[in-house]
C-alpha cells in the first residue's frame, strides 16, 4: 500500500500540487489521469525524490518515507520511467544496464550480462546487450529501464506517459509486462493523459485537474464521466466531415530516397486540394523521409516532385514555402521554433508583417499580440517557447503558419498534447482543409489517422505496403499493416 | 587514402633523414610524453563535462611552478608536486565558477588562460635561464637492450615510463571500472547519472582537479625534462595543441596518446629539417602547429565514423563522439 497524503509542491505561483491525496494498493495498476500541466509528472518527481515537495507526507506499506533524491528513493523501492528514457545514448545497453548499479570497483560485465538476460528472457525482451543505446527504439529503451529498475529492487514503478512515442506492438507488450508484474504483487502508476489506456490497463485511477485530485475511480467507467472529470466539462469530438475534392495540389512520383537507416523506394502520392491523407508507419519506415522530400527540405534520389504543375523536385525549401508549402515539424522546440526567442521576436521572424532591414517591433508585437489571443496560446508576447507547454508550443506554431498555405506538411501533429488540445488543433487543421489546403501528416495515433485521414497510406520497410480509405478501415486492421502483416 | 598518406609521410621523411630509426623514435615517445599527461588530463575533465581551455597558460604556469619548485628545493620531486598543485588550483577555479556560480566555462577559461600565462612571466622572473635540476635518467634493466625496442621504449625517466603507464591506466578505468563509467555518463548526461545516485557535483569537482594536476604534471615534464629549463612563454601554444588533440583525438586515451606521437614525429621532423633548409629556420619550429590542425582534421572525415559501425569492436576508438553535456552547467536536485 502506497499513500501520498496532501502533498503541496508550488513554483513561484504555479501551485503545481494542491493538496493530493492518493492511495494505491499493492498488486494493483493504478491510473493517474490529467491534462497537460494537471501535476501529473510533478507528484510523481516528489514520489521518486527528484523533487522535493513544500509540505505532505508519503507512507510506503505504513512507514513514512523520507527521500531527498532519486537513488534514495529506488533504495526505499521506488522507480520512475521518465516519458524520454535516462539512458546514456552512447554508451551500450550493458553499460547502461550497470550504471548506478551497486558494481564493485572493477566491473563484472559477465554476470550483470547474465542477469540482464534472465531478466530480459523473462518478460519477452529482444536486447543485443553490445548495442548502444543509440539504436534502441524509445520502447526497447523503456523496456531496458524497466528491467534496470526491477534488477535494484524496486517494487512501485511509475511509468510517466510511457506510450507517448512507442509503436503499438511495444504498447501491448508493454503492458502485458505491467499486468504480470501487477500480479507478482508490484504496484504500478500509470501516469497518462490518453483515457483509452487508462481504461485498458488500470484497476483504479486518479485524475488531477489543476493541481487537485477531482476524482478516484474504479474502472471501467464511461469515459466521459473521466473527461469531465479531467477538464471539468464535457468535450465532444468534431464529427467527421467530408469536402469536394479540388485539383492536385501535390503529386509526388516514385519518389527514392535513401538514408542511413530508411531506404524510401519507389513511393507516389498526390493530395488534392482540401484532401487529407494521412501516413501510418513504424517510425524509420519512411514517411518522416517522405513528408521532408515533399517539403523540399531532402533531395530525392528519384523521382519527382510536382506542386500545382511546376516541377519542384530540385527547388529550394524557400521556393517550395513560397509557393505555399507549409512545413509543421514533430521536433517543436528543435525544428519549428527557436529557444530563447520571445513570441514577438518569432513573429518578427516570420510572421505576415512584412519586415524590412530594421525590424518593425510595433507590427510584430502587435501581430503576435493579436495572434496569440486568438489562437488561446497560453503565455504572453514576451513568453519564450520553452516555457510553454507542448500544447501551446503547437498554438504558436499554427498561429504563425502564413494565411494561405496550399499543402500543409505535418510530423505528429498532437504528440504529447492533451485532448483538448488535440481537438483545437485539430479543428484549426480543418478550416484549413475547408478552405481547400491539402494536407498530409504523419502520425502514430491510430486514432488520428482513421478519425481525420480521408485516405491512409501504410508505410512500411521504407515503402507504402497499402492504401487504405480511412472510413472503410479499422484500428485493427492499421495495427496488423503498421506491422507489416495482413490480418490473418 | 588520403589519410594513409598524410599520417605515414612524416614518418617515412623522418626515417630518410634519420636513419637511425630506434634513437628517432625514442626522441619523439620522450618528447611528446609531456603532452600526453596534458592531454589524458584534459580528456579526463572533459569526460566529466567540464572543459579547461587554460590549458595553455596552465603549463605554462605549472611548467614555471615546476622547474621554481625544483629550483629552490634541489629536488625534482617538489617540483613534479608544485607544478601539479598549481595547475590543479586553476582547475578548481573552473570547476569552482562552473557548479557553485554557473558561470561559462569557456569565458572562465579563457580569462585564465590569459591571467596565468601573464602570472608564470612574472612569478618565473628569478628562474630565468637557470641551470636546475632534472629528471635523471633511468634505463629499464634487461628490456633496455631489446633491439629497436629497447633504445625506443626503455631507456628514458620516469616522468615518460608514468606518461605510459597513464595511458593504459586512463583506457582501463574509463571502460573497465565503475567509477570510470560513472564519470562518462556524468559528462554524458548528468540528469541520468544523478538518477542514479552519482553526485554529479563531486564528480565534476574531483576530475576537473585530477585533470588539473595531471596537466600539471604534464608542465613539469616539460621544464624539467623535455625542455629544460624556464623563460618567459616557453612553453606557449602546446595548450592549444593539446585541446585540439583531445578533441580530434575522440576523447579516446589511445587515440589521443596517438595524437601526441604524431606531433611528436612532426617536431623532430621540423627539427631535422632544418640543417637542410637554412633559409626556413624560422618558419620550420612553428611547422608542426598548423600541420597537426590540418592532419587531424583530415582523419575526421566521417569515413572513419562508418569503419566504426561495420567493426563492434572499434567503435569506441573510432566514435570521437563528445560528452553531450560538455561546457554545460548541470543545476542538481
Amino acid at each position: 500500500m502506497l499513500e501520498l497524503i496532501d502533498i503541496h509542491k508550488h513554483f513561484g505561483p504555479v501551485r503545481a500540487n494542491d493538496g493530493v491525496t492518493m492511495r494505491v494498493e499493492a498488486g494493483t495498476i493504478h491510473g493517474l489521469l490529467g491534462e497537460n500541466g494537471a501535476g501529473k509528472s510533478t507528484l510523481m518527481k516528489v514520489l521518486a525524490g527528484f523533487i522535493s515537495a513544500d509540505s505532505g507526507e508519503i507512507l510506503l506499506g505504513g512507514e513514512p518515507l523520507e527521500v531527498s533524491n532519486p537513488k534514495e528513493s529506488v533504495t526505499a523501492g521506488i522507480g520512475l520511467l521518465h516519458q524520454d528514457p535516462l539512458l546514456c545514448l552512447p554508451f551500450s545497453v550493458l553499460e547502461n544496464f550497470m550504471l548506478g548499479r551497486p558494481e564493485s570497483f572493477v566491473l563484472d560485465p559477465d554476470t550483470a550480462r547474465t542477469e540482464l538476460e534472465d531478466l530480459a528472457a523473462r518478460f519477452d525482451f529482444q536486447f543485443l546487450a553490445d548495442a548502444t543505446a543509440r539504436s534502441l527504439t524509445v520502447g526497447e529503451r523503456q523496456q531496458l529501464e524497466i528491467l534496470r529498475l526491477l534488477s535494484l529492487g524496486v517494487r512501485v514503478l511509475i511509468l510517466d506517459e510511457p506510450t507517448t512515442a512507442i509503436s503499438a506492438t511495444q504498447r501491448a507488450l508493454l503492458f502485458a509486462t505491467l499486468r504480470k508484474l501487477a500480479e507478482e504483487g508490484m504496484t504500478v502508476i500509470f501516469v497518462s493523459h490518453k483515457l483509452e489506456e487508462i481504461d485498458e490497463i488500470c484497476d483504479t485511477a486518479t485524475v488531477l485537474r489543476a493541481g487537485q485530485v477531482t476524482g478516484e475511480v474504479v474502472l471501467p467507467v464511461s469515459s466521459s464521466e473521466l473527461v469531465s472529470l479531467m477538464f471539468g466539462k464535457a468535450i465532444i469530438p468534431e464529427e467527421r466531415t467530408d469536402v469536394d475534392l479540388g485539383e492536385p495540389v501535390v503529386d509526388l512520383r516514385n519518389i527514392t530516397a535513401i538514408e542511413r537507416l530508411v531506404r524510401l523506394q519507389d513511393v507516389s502520392l498526390t493530395a488534392r486540394a482540401g484532401e487529407v491523407i494521412g501516413l501510418a508507419g513504424l517510425a524509420g519506415s519512411g514517411q518522416q523521409t517522405m513528408l521532408k522530400v515533399c517539403a523540399g527540405q531532402r533531395k530525392p534520389d528519384a523521382g519527382t516532385v510536382v506542386v500545382h504543375g511546376e516541377d519542384v523536385t530540385r527547388s529550394s525549401y524557400n521556393h517550395h514555402m513560397g509557393i505555399g508549402v507549409h512545413w509543421l515539424p514533430a521536433d517543436r522546440l528543435g525544428e519549428g521554433l527557436v529557444e530563447g526567442l520571445s513570441v514577438t521576436e518569432h513573429f518578427a521572424l516570420a510572421g505576415d508583417t512584412p519586415q524590412g532591414f530594421v525590424v518593425d517591433w510595433a507590427g510584430a508585437g502587435e501581430e503576435a499580440a493579436t495572434k496569440i489571443s486568438h489562437f488561446s496560446v497560453k503565455g504572453t508576447t514576451e513568453s519564450t517557447p520553452e516555457s510553454l507547454s507542448g500544447g501551446n508550443q503547437q498554438r504558436l506554431l499554427l498561429a504563425m503558419m502564413p494565411d494561405h498555405v496550399e499543402l500543409l506538411l505535418m510530423e505528429h501533429p498532437t504528440r504529447g498534447l492533451d485532448i483538448e488540445s488535440a481537438e483545437w488543433v485539430w479543428h484549426q487543421i480543418l478550416e484549413r482543409r475547408n478552405d481547400g489546403t491539402a494536407i498530409v501528416f504523419s502520425s502514430a495515433d491510430l486514432d488520428e489517422l482513421l478519425r481525420y485521414s480521408d485516405r491512409i497510406l501504410v508505410f512500411f520497410a521504407g515503402r507504402v505496403l497499402r492504401e487504405l480509405v480511412a472510413a472503410d478501415a479499422d484500428a485493427e486492421e492499421l495495427g496488423y499493416l503498421i506491422g507489416g502483416k495482413e490480418r490473418e | 587514402m588520403v589519410l594513409g598518406l598524410l599520417a605515414a609521410a612524416p614518418l617515412v621523411i623522418a626515417l630518410a633523414i634519420a636513419g637511425d630509426l630506434d634513437v628517432t623514435t625514442g626522441t619523439v615517445i620522450a618528447g611528446a610524453a609531456p603532452l600526453i599527461y596534458a592531454t589524458i588530463g584534459e580528456t579526463i575533465t572533459e569526460k566529466a563535462g567540464v572543459v579547461n581551455l587554460s590549458l595553455d597558460g596552465s603549463l605554462l604556469l605549472s611548467a614555471m611552478a615546476g622547474f621554481g619548485g625544483a629550483f629552490m628545493s634541489g629536488s625534482v620531486i617538489v617540483g613534479f608536486i608544485a607544478a601539479a598543485a598549481a595547475s590543479a588550483l586553476v582547475a578548481l577555479i573552473i570547476a569552482y565558477a562552473s557548479i557553485e556560480l554557473r558561470l561559462n566555462q569557456i569565458a572562465v577559461g579563457f580569462v585564465l588562460f590569459l591571467l596565468t600565462t601573464e602570472l608564470s612571466a612574472l612569478l618565473g622572473g628569478p628562474f630565468v635561464r637557470e641551470p636546475g635540476p632534472s629528471v635523471p635518467n633511468l634505463e629499464i634493466p634487461i628490456l633496455a637492450d631489446i633491439p629497436f625496442l629497447g633504445k625506443a621504449l626503455f631507456q628514458h625517466n620516469l616522468s615518460i615510463y608514468g606518461s605510459f603507464l597513464l595511458i593504459a591506466v586512463a583506457y582501463w578505468f574509463f571502460y573497465r571500472t565503475r567509477p570510470g563509467l560513472e564519470l562518462q555518463a556524468v559528462g554524458e548526461r548528468p540528469e541520468s547519472a544523478f538518477a542514479r545516485g552519482i553526485s554529479v557535483r563531486g564528480a565534476r569537482y574531483f576530475y576537473t582537479v585530477l585533470g588539473g594536476a595531471l596537466v600539471g604534471i604534464g608542465g613539469a615534464a616539460f621544464s624539467l625534462d623535455q625542455k629544460f629549463g624556464w623563460s618567459e612563454g616557453h612553453v606557449r601554444n602546446f595548450g592549444w595543441i593539446a585541446l585540439a588533440i583531445v578533441i580530434f583525438g575522440g576523447w579516446h586515451p589511445f587515440r589521443v596518446a596517438l595524437g601526441c606521437y604524431l606531433f611528436g614525429a612532426l617536431q623532430v621532423v621540423a627539427l631535422k629539417l632544418q640543417p637542410v633548409f637554412p633559409g626556413l629556420s624560422q618558419v620550420l619550429p612553428i611547422l608542426p602547429f598548423p600541420t597537426m590542425i590540418l592532419t587531424l582534421v583530415v582523419i575526421n572525415r566521417p569515413g572513419f565514423r562508418a569503419l566504426g559501425d561495420r567493426f563492434a569492436s572499434l567503435r569506441k576508438f573510432l566514435a570521437s563522439e563528445p560528452p553531450a553535456s560538455l561546457g554545460t552547467n548541470f543545476e542538481q536536485g
